[in-house]
Formats: C-alpha cells, sequence, structure tokens
C-alpha cells in the first residue's frame, strides 16, 4: 500500500506498528447518544490505548448488526445523526488526532450521498478507510475506484464460510483485513468456534496486509486469543453496550475497558 | 459489471458470510432446472397440489360495466394456499430439498408468503420458521395461526418498523447465523442474484399459461397484463413471458397508500430513488441521507420500501409502465370486484383491480386486458370492515 502514493497519508498501518505490532480496534456509533459524547469517546479510547477507531454512520437497517449496535443506530438516527453529523465529528477530532480512523456503514448512505463526494470528504478530513459488510468482493469495484482516488482503503472482510474466496479476497485487500470470527451478527460470544488460525494462515499465503478478528469479541481473554493468531482484535458492541448503560457519561468506563483489552492483546 | 444485472440494477450486495452459499445456489438452480427430473417433479406439485393451471376467467359483467376492453381475470388466487406465493415456494422448497437442505427460513409481509413457505416445508417434511413485522403478526392474526398449524415456528420481528423490510433485515440475519442446514426461501423478486432470477423464473409460469389461455380464448395476444408489485413477484411472473411482445402493454400497480403526494406511501417507482438495499440495486424509498424510508400502504404485501431490479430495469427502458393506486382506490375495487363478480380478491390484487377501472374504457371492444388476481381477501376483509368503521369480531 505504500507503493501506492495515492495513499501516502493514509493512517491504517500505524496501527500495527506499536510495540507487538498487534493493534486494538475499537468500534462506536457516531451520535450515540450525541456528536459532542462520540468526539469525547474517541479521544478517550485512544488514550487509552486504541490504535484505531471505526465509527459507525448509522443506518436505518443495518443488517449485519446484533440487537445492542442496531439499538446504537436507532438511538443515533433519533438524535438526529446524519452522514454530514459524521463527518463533523471527523473533523473535530481531527483538531487534536491523528488516530487512524475508518468509518463503518451501509452501501446506501455511501451510494446515496455520491462515492466521489464522500470520499473526496473522506480524503479531506483524514478518514483512512471504510468498512462496508454488504459489499462482498464481486461489488467492491464501484466502490474501490473513487475511495483509492482519494486514498481511503475500502476494507476486505472474510468470514468463516469463505473458503476459497480468502485469498481471491486477501490478494486485493488493502489497510487491513477484516476476519469475521463468527457466524451470524455483530454481538458478544462466549466462545469463538471458528478456526480463525487457519483462515489467517491462508491469508498470510498472498498478502501482507495486516489481519484483525472482529465479531463476538469482548473479554480481554478473547482479544488476546485473537490477537495472538492474528495480528488485532475488533471490538464493537461490548464497547457500545458500555454506552448504551452509561450514556454521556461512558468515559471512565470506556477508558477502563480499553485499557483492559489493550494490555491483553499487548501480551498477545 | 457483477452477477445477476438488470441494466444498472440487480447485484450481490450482500455479507461475505453469504456469498458462496448464493454462489451454490445459483450453480444448484443452473443445474436443475435443465433437470428433467426436477422439472417434472415440480410440474406435477403445480397440477396436483397447488392446483395449476389457474384459471383465465372472462369477467363479463365487469367488462360491460366498463364498456371497454375485454377484461379477463388470472386467478392465481385459486391456488393452494390462495395466492400465487405458492408458485415460487414448491420450486425453491424442491430446489433446497435436492440441495440437502432440511429447514427453510421466510420474511412474510401478509402472510401469504410465510402460509406458502410452512405449506412446502410440511410438504416436503423441512423444518419452518418465518420471520414477520410485529405490526403484520398483529394485522394477520389469522395467517400467523395458520403457519402455525402448518408446523412452522413464527417470529414477530420488533425491529425497526415491525413490517415486511424488518421482516427481511431478521430473516438475513438468521441465514448468516445458520446457512448450512438452510435455505432463505425469498418470497419476491428481489434480494441478491440468483433470488430475483429465481423466483421470476417459478412464477414465470403465470404469463405462460395467460399467453396460452388469451390465445384460445381470443386468439390473439391481450392489450395489457396489469398486476399490483410490492417487491414484484406476481407482477414479474405476469409479465415474463410478454416482454418480447412489445404491443402488450405492461402496467405493475405501486401502493400510493394515503397517496405519493403524503409521507404515508409506499410507491417506489413514484417516490423512490436509486439505491443499494436488502441485497440489490434498485430504486427505494429514503430519506436525502440513503436512510430507508418507513412506507405505508393498507396492504401489507405491498408495505415494502423498494422494487425488484427487473422491474427497476422495465420502468428504465420503458417497457412496463408504473402507476400509483391509493387505499381509496383499492378498496373501492375490493368491493367492486366482490359485487360485481362475486370475487373477493386480496387488497393487494385489489390495486391492479383499481387501474383497470380507470383505464378498460380506453381500450377497444375487440381487445382484453388481463388483470392478475394475485391473492383471495379473506384475509383482508377485517381490515376492510375496519377502513369503512364497521365493528366486527374477528
Amino acid at each position: 500500500m505504500q507503493a501506492d502514493n495515492r495513499f501516502v497519508n493514509n493512517k491504517i498501518h500505524k496501527a500495527f506498528e506499536n510495540n507487538n505490532g498487534k493493534a486494538f480496534i475499537a468500534f462506536l456509533t457516531a451520535g450515540d447518544p450525541d456528536a459532542d459524547s462520540t468526539v469525547k469517546f474517541v479521544l478517550e479510547m485512544e488514550k487509552a490505548g486504541a490504535d484505531l477507531i471505526e465509527i459507525g454512520i448509522p443506518f436505518s437497517d443495518p443488517t449485519a448488526e446484533g440487537v445492542v449496535i442496531q439499538d446504537a443506530n436507532i438511538r443515533a438516527l433519533k438524535g438526529g445523526m446524519t452522514t454530514d453529523g459524521a463527518f463533523e465529528i471527523v473533523r473535530r477530532i481531527r483538531e487534536v488526532s491523528q488516530i487512524p480512523l475508518c468509518f463503518m456503514t451501509y452501501c446506501n448512505p455511501v451510494f446515496h450521498y455520491g462515492y466521489d463526494r464522500f470520499f473526496a470528504k473522506c480524503e479531506e478530513l483524514g478518514v483512512d478507510g471504510i468498512i462496508i459488510p454488504d459489499l462482498p468482493y464481486e461489488e467492491k469495484a464501484e466502490m474501490d475506484e473513487p475511495a483509492n482516488a482519494h486514498g481511503v482503503a475500502v476494507i476486505s472482510m472474510i468470514a468463516p464460510t469463505s473458503e476459497a474466496r480468502i485469498q481471491t479476497t486477501a490478494k486485493e485487500a488493502k489497510g487491513f483485513i477484516y476476519v469475521v470470527s463468527s457466524m451470524g451478527v455483530t454481538g458478544v460470544r462466549s466462545e469463538i468456534k471458528t478456526d480463525v488460525a487457519a483462515i489467517v494462515q491462508s491469508i498470510r499465503e498472498v498478502t501482507d496486509v495486516p489481519c484483525a478478528v472482529g465479531f463476538g469479541i469482548s473479554t480481554p481473554e478473547q482479544a488476546k486469543k485473537m490477537a495472538s493468531i492474528s495480528d488485532g482484535s475488533i471490538v464493537g458492541s461490548a464497547i457500545v453496550k458500555i454506552i448504551a448503560a452509561k450514556g454521556k457519561d461512558a468515559a471512565p468506563d470506556l477508558a477502563a475497558y480499553v485499557r483492559s483489552m489493550k494490555a491483553a492483546v499487548e501480551e498477545a | 459489471m457483477s452477477k445477476g444485472r438488470y441494466g444498472i440494477h440487480g447485484g450481490q450486495y450482500i455479507s461475505e458470510t453469504l456469498m458462496n452459499e448464493l454462489i451454490r445456489l445459483e450453480e444448484a438452480y443452473e443445474h436443475y432446472k435443465k433437470d428433467p427430473e426436477f422439472n417434472a417433479e415440480l410440474q406435477k406439485l403445480f397440477n396436483e397440489y397447488a392446483g395449476r393451471p389457474s384459471l383465465l376467467y372472462y369477467a363479463d359483467k365487469m367488462t360491460k360495466d366498463l364498456g371497454g376492453a375485454k377484461i379477463y381475470l388470472k386467478r392465481e388466487d385459486l391456488n393452494h394456499t390462495g395466492s400465487h406465493k405458492i408458485n415460487n415456494v414448491l420450486g425453491q422448497a424442491l430446489l433446497a430439498k435436492k440441495m440437502g437442505k432440511t429447514r427453510l427460513i421466510a420474511e412474510t409481509g401478509a402472510g401469504q408468503h410465510g402460509v406458502a413457505t410452512a405449506t412446502a416445508a410440511a410438504l416436503l417434511g423441512m423444518e419452518c420458521e418465518i420471520f414477520m413485522g410485529k405490526e403484520d403478526t398483529d394485522r394477520q392474526a389469522l395467517n400467523v395461526y395458520r403457519m402455525e398449524l402448518l408446523g412452522a415456528k413464527v417470529h414477530p420481528v420488533t425491529s425497526g418498523t415491525m413490517t415486511l423490510k424488518d421482516a427481511v433485515n431478521e430473516t438475513m440475519r438468521e441465514w448468516t447465523n445458520r446457512v448450512n442446514d438452510t435455505h432463505y426461501c425469498l418470497g419476491s423478486v428481489m434480494g441478491p442474484h440468483p433470488f430475483p432470477m429465481i423466483v421470476r423464473d417459478f412464477q414465470s409460469v403465470i404469463s405462460k399459461e395467460m399467453k396460452e389461455q388469451i390465445l384460445k380464448a381470443e386468439g390473439k395476444l391481450p392489450a395489457a397484463v396489469i398486476a399490483c408489485v410490492g417487491g414484484g413477484s406476481n407482477a414479474m411472473g405476469a409479465f415474463y413471458n410478454f416482454i418480447e411482445d412489445k404491443d402488450v402493454k405492461l402496467i405493475g400497480c405501486e401502493a400510493a397508500g394515503k397517496g405519493v403526494d403524503t409521507a404515508l406511501t409506499a410507491a417506489t417507482i413514484a417516490t423512490g430513488s436509486l439505491g443499494i438495499f436488502h441485497g440489490m440495486k434498485s430504486y427505494f424509498c429514503q430519506d436525502e441521507y440513503g436512510q430507508i424510508a418507513p412506507v405505508y400502504s393498507i396492504s401489507a404485501g405491498l408495505d415494502y420500501p423498494g422494487i425488484g431490479p427487473e422491474h427497476a430495469y422495465l420502468h428504465d427502458i420503458g417497457r412496463a409502465q408504473y402507476v400509483p393506486v391509493t387505499d381509496d382506490e383499492a378498496v373501492d375495487a375490493f368491493e367492486y370486484l366482490a359485487r360485481t363478480e362475486g370475487i373477493i380478491c386480496a387488497i393487494e390484487s385489489a390495486h391492479a383491480v383499481a387501474h383497470a377501472l380507470k383505464i378498460a374504457k380506453d381500450f377497444g371492444k375487440d381487445e382484453s386486458i388481463i388483470i392478475n388476481i394475485s391473492g383471495r381477501g379473506d384475509k383482508d376483509v377485517a381490515a376492510i370492515a375496519r377502513y369503512r368503521g364497521v365493528d366486527i369480531h374477528d
């Protein structure tokens, strides 16, 4: 990726260059419970050790999400959060922080905003990547082109069912590879049964783009285990649960949680 | 461009977890659609179980009353389970069984597709779980009980607007959860490829029969074919074999709800815009940020914020015309058909009847119009009574 000069300002690789090279990636939904809180939470989580933050642009019908993040989407939309609102959050974060940032959303909000307009704004404000759960390899081209033109990485996802698609997808991956740990939707799981190590090994045969594992990770033990067989752990629902419980006052709890997860990832 | 495109529409905008399953489904379908044994088995189910071919009925009283084209009704309401939904369901359930699946899951709006899926599951000895918006389980309590009688488990969906689109969301979520033994029996010509193609092919039996029947009755093709459109499966089935016959007007009737100039509408072509949702690129009712709009129609089966990608394409190229029909017009047509021809049709189908009432006189007496009566209206009687302010205990 560094060879591609369109990505000269892209910061995703920095998330995987700390200490042991393992990243702790935190997700939250923009505007849950409000924009000020999202800015504050992102900066708190950075201070507590998060290496990359995924900011969810809320969507009315988040089909890849479990109940916890679905509810966060609804809260954010009810509070008036929009795509422009999410960009404004990024602008405020970028005034004080250079932490690697990715958006996570669905095809339609990006398509509707206009691909070129959306990714130009990402470049201008410093959004490094985008994760779109309803954009598989087959459909990636239409977003890849405008995103790459603006130095934004469209993150590839690989699932437990990907089989022969693992390497096809991995070969073209940019930024990092999002390895989906489990079947189903996002949400806390007591156990991860997929052979994630085998998937990562298969990816390694064709690319050295870092692999981070998400879906179902909530405990330090899980984060450590997943980071030990990959390049990082991604946590969404467990963080959103804290925000749901504590609302605007979630910052101290978020910081404590991220510190414990980051410490676990560092031990991996 | 990826697979399953209709002009710019269609595609496979779906989670990676489901991609291999969609590829397997397409391969299985391409194999079995050429398999004489599969086709013989399906035809037998159509003829001996579902009651096909469905009648093409010449509506003499309506014709005389309207004073224009001869009106024919394609009686999909007479199929087993009471609607066209059984055509697609028998095809998909048989295909799923051949693929080694033991469990069917499906979304339903009015409950017709859920009942049809539960029926096929019972017949073929498969497990069945149906996802239905909480709003719809309340509106269509009788259909919920029918599905349970047939051995299905019905999950009321409480997310989002608690209607058809949320039922689709929840069924997709369940499919990503458990895909190995489970087939998602999608109910309309929508979703990711290969569903729009598979559902259209299984439903195209409607226009295949229509064509044979009208040629026998009239010696020539109809001037127009009219069908209601939500996702668009009965309309696609009714249009498909006439697409090459350029003189046959194809007219899809969308649910305008309280009117296309109000927020209480589900008329996608009239009020929607291009988007990507539920696995496909097509037209959707949405706001200025691409959030899917809550839609409204008196008809739970048309209460969907999108339209199948092939319809979007037929609209783009001008081959089919899509017109909005309001609740009021549909209810009037529902009552008109009951009184005039003694047929209580589904409130969905009444949208097509309503448009026929408007345009029949624009055609000559030597021309014919076919209205696709996609389902029967027993399920709607209580709602129509309420609409008219009649208090009945259902």
